[in-house]
């Protein structure tokens, strides 16, 4: 195990590199220079040595291949270098925004599975009954419902019924667990709901698959309870096929994160993306982007490894 | 005119008779056979009927402000309210499904088939084309969907023709994954054997013999793109960072002002969100019938 996992750490690395070149040269194949555009699209009036001091700042001056060296080079210090837009570190716009993003996205998830797994075995146990086609419509509106509408939603029916507003600021867990909470649990359940659609649809089809298996013929004909029986021996093995729909759906993870923090006012690195979009702040995109693929690519390994610490079947080489 | 012209040309009609009455069989059996999918195909005829036949449907100008009229509650004139600048919100639905079906249709149409050509390619080449390929596809899979889009945004900046760039892009990868798998097994079939022994060029193997044969995964991948297609349009616009205003688009509708004005009127925020989530789930209900009438290992179970 421990030599599967170095390898796969080992692999990762130059799928990275070749993602942080790829993105680097889509934004330096910009007609033109970043500085200038950014310049240009702001509307200001920079003079010739502004934009040249700022290149320089920035390192823009050096060949090409050394910008992208400096670059990966200050990202294995964790050193993303600086914004082009506010000036101060990356590493530390993303740091005071990562508490938010990261609690956000937990929230989403554990969400995701409180509503995917019971609802899909309910759904499976009652298969073709009233239960199992209002399961059905529910994950498949799952997947139509934007999930920034229905963070407009939720927000439009706490107006108008409570007359309550989110609030601007974000609130620390360690600072106020229950303000926090309040405050975050609505945009977890926006985004939670697209991201459990799946799931469910993944949970049903696994339970029904499993309570065919031999195995629970066995189990029942032990004389054991029917609880038992679907805990310890169909949801166990059900499991494994929806874990690994979690992890592929991690993407629709960020998506969410990236439209609910901007619904929700939050402040964190989904909103942070947005606005060097707009801004054109090409340092703050790029790092951004390989942050992202970062973690994507981590979670897929960890759910591999999760599948290969549940299911004793698959044995890694 | 001659008469082997006029029979010529009796044999023409009667063909294509035949073709249509052919068609609308195939159309009556899915629809007997998967009434959900129909249900999913009525409604997507409904949205391009509203899209091709906007101007004559729309009871006011989508663009046309009208300041005595702001922030109307739903009414006889306005049925869907107006919004922030006055705007019938219900022309601007009709309008908008316009911009959702050519902004879906050209990015699925394109990432599916860019896809599917590079897919199909890179198998029938095989070697080392095909490694380096399959290196660069797996390295735009390991973007998240609206991050690479979004990425393609950061490049081009935003409007209508880069939407749909974006949104082409990121669909590229997943169609040329599923392509090559198909063209993989087909590649080393005798009739492939017998186009290289004619001496046909490659281009014209991978268009001519190996392409046709792709085709029901080729149609479900772009079934399925479309929806996702759309619900991305929406997302970005919704951002700021799709189509821009004026245009008429469901997710540019619920950005700024649907929020802003959430008390006073709600159904600036509440209509539009219902014609994206309407219109993606008719085109998954479409695509996943499609998927399950056209793949023959789902048929069998």
């Amino acid at each position: 195990m421990a030599r599967y996992i170095v390898h796969r750490l080992l692999l990762m690395i130059p799928t990275l590199l070749g993602v942080a070149a790829l993105v680097f040269l889509l934004l330096r194949v910009l007609p033109g220079d970043i500085v200038e555009l950014k310049y240009a699209g702001s509307g200001t009036f920079a003079p010739r040595e502004a934009i040249e001091r700022e290149k320089a700042q920035l390192g823009l001056d050096k060949p090409l291949w050394r910008q992208f060296v400096d670059w990966i080079g200050g990202i294995a210090r964790l050193d993303f270098g600086t914004s082009m837009w506010t000036g101060r570190p990356i590493t530390y716009e993303i740091a005071i925004r990562l508490e938010l993003s990261l609690e956000l996205a937990i929230m989403a998830t554990l969400v995701a599975v409180l509503i995917s797994v019971p609802l899909g075995t309910i759904a499976a146990l009652k298969q073709d009954t009233w239960v199992d086609y209002f399961v059905r419509i529910f994950s498949i509106a799952g997947l139509a419902i934007p999930s920034f509408w229905l963070g407009i939603i939720i927000i439009l029916v706490f107006i108008i019924f409570f007359h309550w507003l989110p609030p601007l600021t974000f609130t620390s867990f360690r600072v106020n667990p229950k303000a926090n909470l309040q405050q975050l649990i609505w945009p977890a359940l926006a985004v939670g709901y697209r991201y459990s659609a799946v799931a469910t649809r993944m949970t049903r089809s696994a339970v029904l698959e499993v309570l065919r298996e031999d195995y629970i013929r066995t189990a029942r004909a032990k004389g054991l309870w029917e609880k038992t029986v679907l805990t310890r021996h169909a949801l166990k093995n059900a499991l494994l096929p929806v874990i690994t729909v979690l992890g592929l759906e991690f993407a629709f993870l960020v998506g969410g994160l990236v439209v609910t923090e901007q619904v929700f006012n939050l402040n964190g690195i989904g909103k942070l993306f947005v606005e060097a979009i707009s801004q054109r702040d090409y340092t703050m995109v790029q790092s951004l982007v390989v942050l992202t693929a970062f973690v994507f690519i981590f979670v897929n390994f960890l759910v591999d490894l999760v599948n290969a610490l549940i299911d004793p079947r698959i044995r890694y080489q | 005119m001659t008469m082997a012209q006029e029979t010529a040309r009796a044999a023409r009609t009667r063909a294509s008779g035949r073709r249509i009455r052919a068609w609308l069989r195939v159309a009556l059996r899915f629809a007997r056979r998967r009434p959900l999918g129909a249900a999913g195909a009525l409604i997507i005829l409904v949205m391009l009927a509203a899209a091709v036949l906007a101007g004559f449907i729309a009871p006011y100008d989508p663009l046309t402000t009208d300041y005595a009229a702001m922030l109307q509650a739903p009414s006889a004139p306005h049925w869907l309210g107006t919004d922030a600048f006055g705007r019938d919100v219900l022309s601007r639905i009709i309008y908008g499904s316009r911009t959702a079906l050519i902004v879906g249709f050209c990015a699925s149409f394109l990432g599916a088939s860019l896809g599917t050509v590079m897919g199909v390619a890179s198998a029938y080449f095989g070697g080392k084309t095909d490694l380096i390929v399959q290196r660069f596809m797996d390295l735009l899979l390991s973007f998240p969907l609206i991050v690479l889009a979004l990425v393609v945004v950061a490049v081009l900046g935003t409007g209508t023709l880069n939407v749909i760039l974006a949104i082409m892009v990121p669909m590229i990868p997943r169609a040329a994954l599923v392509a090559r798998s198909s063209a993989l097994s087909l590649r080393e079939t005798p009739f492939i054997d017998a186009a290289r022994a004619l001496g046909f060029g490659h281009a014209r193997i991978i268009f001519r013999h190996l392409l046709p044969n792709v085709m029901a995964p080729y149609l479900i991948l772009l079934t399925a793109f479309l929806g996702q297609a759309i619900l991305l349009e929406a997302s970005l616009s919704f951002l700021g960072l799709g189509v821009a205003e004026p245009v008429p688009a469901w997710g540019l509708m619920l950005s700024g002002a649907a929020v802003e004005f959430a008390e006073r009127a709600p159904w600036m925020a509440i209509f539009p969100g219902i014609a994206i989530s309407v219109s993606v789930f008719a085109f998954n209900l479409f695509g996943d019938s499609l998927r399950d009438a056209l793949d023959p290992k789902l048929r069998v179970s």
